[in-house]
Formats: C-alpha cells, sequence, structure tokens
C-alpha cells in the first residue's frame, strides 16, 4: 500500500494514542524492526501484509474493535490540522456535501491526477432518492468502507450538512462494501460556494 | 465554416453567451467595452461599460491598435488589467457578424492561483466546462506533495549526516578511517591483551598526484590499501587516518618478530610496481612502530602512542625511507626491516 496511506495510519495511531503506544504497535507489527525508527515514509510503497500487521497490532494493543479504528482514521484524515491539504483537496470535489458526493465517482482519477502510484478503490455514488444516497466501494483492502464513513461523516459536518451513515458490511463474493448515506443538505439548496482562494495552510 | 455561419449563424443572448465564457468582452468596432461576462464584469469593475478597450486593460499584444478589428488579426491577445493588481489575461478574438464588433474571450492562463487568490473567485465564476478547477486542484495536490517530499528529503539529509558523522570506513579504499581507528585503540587501551601499532606514511606520494593526476592518487591508494591488507591478519585493523597516512593495530602483539614479519611482508610486496595507465607511479612507504602496553607495563594514552611511533617513523625517513623502525622497550630506536633494494 502506498506510504501516503501507511504515513497516515502511523500518524492516526501515534497522534490520537500517543508515541509510546504507537512504538509498541510499531514494534508488534515489525514496523520498527524493518523502516527503522521513522516508520513509513509517504513517498514510499509498502507491502499490504505490513499495513494489516499495524492494523492488527493497533487493534490488540488498543483493545478497540477494528472498525472503530478505521472509522476514527478516515475522521482523523478531515479533522487533524496537519492533514489540511487532504481536506482542501477533497473539497475541491464540490460547494456542498451533496456535490461532493456526487464527486466521489471521480475520486480514483483525481487522486490519480495528483499521485499517480496511490491505488485508491473504485467508488460509486448511487442517487436512491432526494438525499439518499449509496457508496460502493469496489477491490478496496478489507475496512476501507469504514475509513470512508469517518470521512464521510467529518466532511459532512465541515460542510454543514447533517448525514446518517451506515456501513452494510462486506459482500464475501464480490468483496463489495457498501454505505448507504441519508443526507439532510442546506447547503446544496441554498447553493453555498466554495471559496478557491484560501490558500492552504 | 465561414460560409456556414453567414448562412446559418445563430442569435444568442449575452446571459447564455456569459454562462458558457464568463469572461468574454464584446467591443463594437470603435473599440468600446459594450459587454462582458459576470466574471470579467467582476475583475473589470462596473464602470468600465462604454469605456474603450484601452481605458480598462494594457494591450500587450497586439501592442498598437487602430480598430477593434485589429485584435481579430491577433493569434493570441495579451493584455493585462490597468488597475492593481494587473492581472494578466490571454485571450483569442474573432469578428461579429455585420456591424457588431468584435467577440473577445479571455483567460488567467498559468496566472489562474494569483487571479483567484487577488479577485476572491470561487468555482461558480469559471464555466462548468474550464480545466481551471482541475489546474487549482492539481497545483494544490503538487505542493501538498511536494511539502511532503521535502520533508522526506530533510529527513535522509539528517539520516545521512548522521551517518557519515558515525561511519568507520574510509570511502575511497574501503579500510578504517581515523575514528575507526581511534575507536579500536582506546578499546585495545583498555583492554590487557597488549597490541602493536604501525604507523605508515606514503613517500612520494605528492609527486604521484602532482605528475600524474588525482586519478593516479587515487590508484595507488587503493593498491597500498590491498598491500596493507593482504599482509595483517583478518582480524587486525588497517585504517587509513590521513591523506596518505595509514595505522595498523595488532592485536595481542607484545613483541618485535611479529611486527617485524608484518613489515618484511609490506616492503616486499611493495617492490611491485604500481601501474597507472602504462606509467610507473613510484612510491615508498616508511613506518615506524610500537608496542602498546599490556597489565604488567603503565598505562599510556593513545596521543603519547601515536607520538612514540611517530618518532621511529621520522627516523625511517631519516634513514632513507621504505624501512620499519622500532621504538624498544626503553625507548631506543632500532631499524628492523629495510626494501632490498630501496626503490
Amino acid at each position: 500500500m502506498h506510504g501516503l496511506i501507511n504515513k497516515s495510519l502511523q500518524s492516526f495511531l501515534s497522534d490520537s494514542f500517543g508515541r509510546s503506544e504507537w512504538a509498541d504497535i510499531a514494534r508488534e507489527s515489525g514496523v520498527s524492526q524493518i523502516l527503522g525508527p521513522d516508520g513509513f515514509e509517504p513517498m514510499q510503497h509498502y507491502d499490504d501484509a505490513l499495513t494489516e500487521a499495524v492494523l492488527q497490532a493497533a487493534v490488540t494493543a488498543l483493545k478497540r474493535p477494528r472498525e472503530c479504528l478505521l472509522e476514527d482514521l478516515g475522521t482523523y484524515l478531515i479533522s487533524n490540522e496537519r492533514l489540511e491539504p487532504l481536506r482542501r483537496l477533497l473539497r475541491f470535489g464540490g460547494v456542498s456535501f451533496t456535490d461532493f458526493l456526487y464527486s466521489l465517482d471521480d475520486l480514483q482519477g483525481r487522486s490519480r491526477l495528483a499521485v499517480p502510484e496511490l491505488d485508491l478503490p473504485e467508488l460509486s455514488v448511487d442517487e436512491a432518492g432526494p438525499g439518499q444516497f449509496s457508496l460502493t466501494c469496489r477491490a478496496g483492502p478489507a475496512g476501507f468502507g469504514f475509513v470512508m464513513v469517518g470521512i464521510l461523516r467529518a466532511l459532512a459536518d465541515d460542510y454543514g450538512a447533517l448525514a446518517v451513515l451506515e456501513h452494510q458490511g462486506r459482500d464475501p463474493s464480490t468483496t463489495d462494501e457498501v454505505i448507504v448515506i441519508e443526507v439532510h443538505d442546506p447547503a446544496f439548496h441554498a447553493g453555498r460556494r466554495f471559496d478557491l482562494a484560501v490558500e492552504a495552510r | 465554416m465561414d460560409g456556414d455561419l453567414r448562412h446559418h449563424g445563430f442569435h444568442l443572448s449575452a446571459a447564455a453567451l456569459g454562462q458558457l465564457m464568463p469572461m468574454f468582452l464584446w467591443l463594437d468596432s470603435a473599440g468600446t467595452i459594450c459587454g462582458s461576462g459576470d466574471t470579467l464584469q467582476k475583475l473589470m469593475g462596473p464602470q468600465a461599460l462604454g469605456q474603450p478597450l484601452s481605458a480598462i486593460f494594457n494591450l500587450r499584444r497586439p501592442r498598437g491598435l487602430e480598430t477593434a478589428q485589429d485584435l481579430t488579426r491577433a493569434q493570441r491577445l495579451r493584455m493585462t488589467l490597468r488597475a492593481a493588481p494587473g492581472t494578466a489575461f490571454k485571450g483569442i478574438a474573432v469578428p461579429l457578424q455585420g456591424d457588431a464588433g468584435v467577440l473577445v474571450n479571455l483567460s488567467f492562463g498559468y496566472a489562474v492561483r494569483d487571479a483567484v487568490r487577488d479577485h476572491g473567485l470561487s468555482d461558480t465564476d469559471f464555466a462548468a466546462t474550464d480545466l481551471a478547477i482541475e489546474l487549482l486542484y492539481l497545483a494544490e495536490a503538487k505542493s501538498a506533495v511536494m511539502t511532503e517530499v521535502n520533508k522526506m528529503a530533510a529527513r535522509l539529509q539528517g539520516a545521512k549526516a548522521l551517518a557519515e558523522e558515525q561511519a568507520l570506513t574510509d570511502a575511497l579504499t574501503g579500510l578504517g578511517n581515523r575514528r575507526a581507528m581511534e575507536q579500536a585503540m582506546a578499546s585495545l587501551l583498555s583492554g590487557a591483551r597488549g597490541f602493536a601499532l604501525i604507523h605508515l606514511d606514503l613517500d612520494y606520494f605528492k609527486q604521484v598526484n602532482d605528475t600524474l593526476g588525482h586519478a593516479a592518487g587515487d590508484h595507488v591508494l587503493t593498491q597500498i590499501a590491498d598491500v596493507l591488507r593482504a599482509s595483517v591478519r583478518g582480524a587486525d585493523l588497517v585504517a587509513r587516518v590521513g591523506g596518505d597516512e595509514f595505522v595498523i593495530l595488532l592485536a595481542g602483539v607484545r613483541d618485535q618478530a611479529p611486527i617485524e614479519r608484518v613489515g618484511r611482508q609490506i616492503l616486499g610486496r611493495m617492490r611491485r610496481p604500481i601501474l597507472f595507465d602504462g606509467q610507473i607511479c613510484r612510491v615508498a612507504v616508511s613506518m615506524g612502530a610500537v608496542v602498546g602496553p599490556d597489565h604488567k607495563t603503565a598505562r599510556i594514552s593513545a596521543e603519547d602512542l601515536m607520538a612514540q611511533a611517530d618518532l621511529a617513523l621520522y627516523a625511517s625517513k631519516k634513514a632513507g625511507r621504505a624501512r620499519l623502525t622500532f621504538v624498544r622497550a626503553d625507548g631506543t630506536l632500532h631499524e628492523l626491516a629495510v626494501s632490498e633494494p630501496p626503490p
């Protein structure tokens, strides 16, 4: 998996639970032995097994369900100041949360434009009715949908929209993960503008 | 194309045109601004309508302008706003049918980031088909990625500096460096096994460098390194401690016989000429040796031991080079080996 994802996971664990917890997880998962004290580098590529080892070590060390950790990771990606550029990039998707949901179809293409090696899962959005969406994550690592739930929850907050999200589980035959989204989005109806002029902090 | 437009031309309202091209500019044939898209209107200010083009814009290409039609002959228009901050545009002008003047469409080009910041533009100020948003996205993605790359470069730089600081190997010869020698000597001095120290200096090395060049000099150093390595046991330390200075530490050696053996080995091997590009590099090795303290004798510092070996080395040089002088326990100097015949 790409270093940007691994490094995000590392920052999330270290920022949210403390450096010493991260040090334990890094040792338990083999990261510190394989990669040294700095851990992951954002612009390198790592074996998926190593990412999985970190996740499992974190689940054991922090005594938290895997789904909760992944969802918190998603929230962290949007709400932590350190990752402000990522939030800005995601908000290029649209001027309202609903616009953003529509733009998720393009997320894979957009991320490829920015970092060609960053192999994000294929996302597709279906609109079932007004304010009713379903998001399908295809060919992603197990649990990617939970990261998306965290991202969507934090972004809805950022946009000032109300969103109820439900992860429908992973289809064992297709490995698809489906998230059902119910949105109340005043900005979408008000046509609020996304101010492009704000420079990345 | 031309024929088509003349015969089947269509009408378009200014509002519809503005949706397609929010930065269009309509000039009459005299060059007066008659209308514009919403975004350009915002940039020019409301007073621009009815003014001549040259009152609002500074035309850079084409320079001179007699009539508005002149604009349509330029391949690319370049102009800047007269008002601060002098936002730059590129554009294209086409003639309108009849006497309706000229239609210009403007774009920010590479200045899009500055323009967006200076004028507080948002996505709705751009046509839905305009790639400006994608361009801004890319610019932002690029700077985010560059930030990460720069951070990584800084980390690697720090790691490299640290690695160099901690390095124990001489990059050219693969021998130990001065730090390696000092560490090894400190450890031998604190032990009880005893050891011998040989200080070696290359003679005529400067002449090789000066006459045959630095590549020849480097070649000589690597050859000497091979000679030294081949003349000691695997566990002994050979270090390059200066430009043409070497130190050999023989662990566990307490008397002169093994030192003499090593010295003869080196001098013997040095009789084989070192060739570089068919040229003989004439060098010789002068050596001074001393036995370090073991638990039976008084303690002595690394510096004092080196100073003793230096005295012996100096004696070797003075006696005609290519030889090994030994410092006896009583402090007297004794020549142990000499190259026969001297080079």
